[in-house]
């Protein structure tokens, strides 16, 4: 059975259908890829398929159960963490701290618990501190554990901000363009990155414009053109595809 | 002036100067989490005060209980005020909000007359004794408490933000509520805690100065003036600025004092006016360049 579900979601805008009728599968430990040109509807169908926004039609499934229209703190909960394009960190917290807020709902302390029983709380918060660390070391920041978020660069930020996610211990990890705005060494870092994170059983899905991260880390790619889904394969068979040859072509036109 | 005079009007600045710290802690606090400046503040230091009375004449309970049953039921109160009060129109502009605290300060104070009239009412030190010697100055036995208290609050709180996860869960809402809440943070909780914890601290302020100046129903209005005074100074933002903010002001109001004390009631609204003016972030916080 497929870990994520979609099936036939639509989303709307006044006239101007964004997302139309678009259905596919992710499967457990893969790195699932959703690309397509400008306006594509991608980001509309990732805030569709993370619970944010509701489709005007069809059902979104993790594991069998539907999570359109949860609130996004439940969604953490069941294990499905999402970045942001725009980065969004604790920007006056350490990079370490930033992953600690991350594991907040599966650290176990509760509120008076933390007021009250003070040698307990030191082992947690040892233990999850390691636990941080190992995230860092994940993404290849944990040098940077002590550094400021706001103080970073934009090619650690946004690895931190998976780090981040990380921290809430997810089955499923949708990262929004986490590539954008990232020099070409960053990018190999990026890659090598998500390839670590699947091959510890967090199932990738990404929504993303680079084309190069995502030839070299998908296991299986989706086509979105106008709303549409227009291929759906691995890398290799995806690249041949003419109607994917076609639309990007048609945007490489309009560019010029 | 006599180096002894001046040690003098340093030791009833810094002693002042640690109250407001206290109150500046909870504009602090409840500020990082919601935003708003809370005025009914100064009522939770009259509180504090009454029910340290409360407990201590009218059942009989010894000092040593009575002060830690007056913050807690103090706190509670605090709760309760955030989740009558504030959670009902918590989407509401910051600026309705305030006024809401306004409304709550003036129904705490009158509710307060009632139940305990309009006297002042006094309260035994903690340790009595005679004032301590100090290099031709003397320290009350009470200074002391107070400057305890807030040692312990301070570390405390140090303590909190730093190393434990309600800590740092207070502390993201703070930076950033909507990615605080995609973390899995329940940030309704977070402001309730904020309010209670406020409150405490409130508390402990007013019973810890009670033995010195009495309580009355009217005095909460005046200190939360000088708290937010204080925590403005100090930028709102981290404790240790909301204390060091608190006893700068304690310490600007002494040295007034030499040319007129009439003028020292005048220092806070001053100090609050220029800070506003001049540097708004307050005095210890950096500005930190925003990120697009």
């Amino acid at each position: 059975m497929s870990m994520l579900s979609i099936k036939g979601i639509t989303k709307r805008f006044g006239g101007v259908t964004a997302v139309d009728d678009v259905s596919f599968e992710v499967f457990e430990g893969t790195i699932h890829a959703v690309i397509g040109p400008n306006g594509a509807g991608k980001s509309t169908a990732f805030n569709v398929m993370t619970g944010f926004d509701k489709p005007d039609a069809g059902t979104v499934t993790f594991e069998g159960e539907t999570i359109t229209g949860l609130k996004p703190h439940r969604i953490v909960k069941r294990g499905v963490v999402r970045t942001f394009q725009n980065t969004m960190l604790f920007d006056e917290m350490t990079a370490l701290e930033n992953v600690l807020v991350g594991m907040h709902v599966r650290t176990r302390v509760g509120f008076l618990g933390a007021a009250l029983v003070l040698p307990g709380v030191r082992a947690e918060e040892r233990l999850a501190r390691e636990e941080a660390h190992r995230m860092l070391r994940v993404v290849g920041l944990d040098e940077e554990a002590g550094a400021t978020a706001g103080d970073m660069p934009h090619g650690q930020r946004r690895l931190l901000e998976i780090a981040r996610a990380l921290g809430a211990g997810p089955k499923l990890m949708l990262l929004d363009e986490p590539a954008a705005g990232l020099n070409n060494a960053e990018t190999a870092q990026l890659a090598e990155t998500l390839r670590r994170i699947r091959d510890t059983g967090v199932t990738i899905v990404v929504v993303e414009h680079d084309m190069g991260l995502v030839m070299d880390v998908s296991d299986e790619i989706v086509v979105l053109n106008e709303g549409r889904k227009i291929a759906e394969g691995p890398p290799l068979l995806i690249q041949k595809d003419p109607a994917v040859i076609e639309a990007y072509l048609g945007e490489e036109a309009l560019d010029a | 002036m006599e180096t002894s005079e001046l040690l003098q009007l340093v030791i009833a600045g810094l002693k002042n100067g640690s109250i407001y710290a206290l109150l500046a802690l909870g504009f602090t606090i409840v500020y990082a989490a919601t935003n708003v400046i809370n005025f009914a503040q100064g009522e939770f230091y009259m509180l504090g005060g009454m029910f340290a009375v409360f407990a201590f004449t009218r059942f009989g309970l010894p000092l040593v209980l009575a002060v830690p049953v007056a913050v807690l039921v103090v706190a509670g109160i605090g709760v309760l005020f955030e989740r009558l009060a504030i959670r009902p129109r918590k989407d509401a502009e910051p600026m309705a909000l305030i006024i809401i605290t306004v409304g709550g300060s003036l129904v705490f104070a009158s509710l307060a007359r009632h139940a305990f009239g309009s006297d002042a009412l006094p309260l035994p030190e903690f340790t009595p004794g005679p004032s301590i010697p100090f290099a031709g100055a003397a320290i009350e036995r009470q200074a002391l408490w107070i400057w305890g208290i807030v040692l312990v609050t301070v570390a405390g709180l140090t303590f909190l933000y730093g190393k434990t996860r309600l800590g740092r869960a207070m502390r993201a809402c703070m930076q950033n509520r909507e990615a605080a809440r995609l973390m899995g943070i329940d940030t309704a909780r977070v402001v309730m805690i904020s309010f209670g914890l406020a409150a405490a601290l409130g508390a402990l302020a007013g019973v810890a100065v009670t033995p010195l100046t009495s309580t009355r129903f009217d005095i909460g209005a005046g200190i939360a003036v000088k708290g937010f005074a204080a925590a403005i100074l100090g930028g709102l933002g981290s404790p240790l600025a909301a204390v060091a903010g608190g006893l700068l002001l304690g310490l600007i109001e002494q040295a007034v004092i030499p040319f007129s004390s009439a003028l020292k009631d005048v220092v806070a609204l001053a100090v609050l006016l220029a800070v506003l003016f001049l540097r708004p972030q307050g005095l210890f916080r950096r500005s930190r360049r925003e990120k697009v």
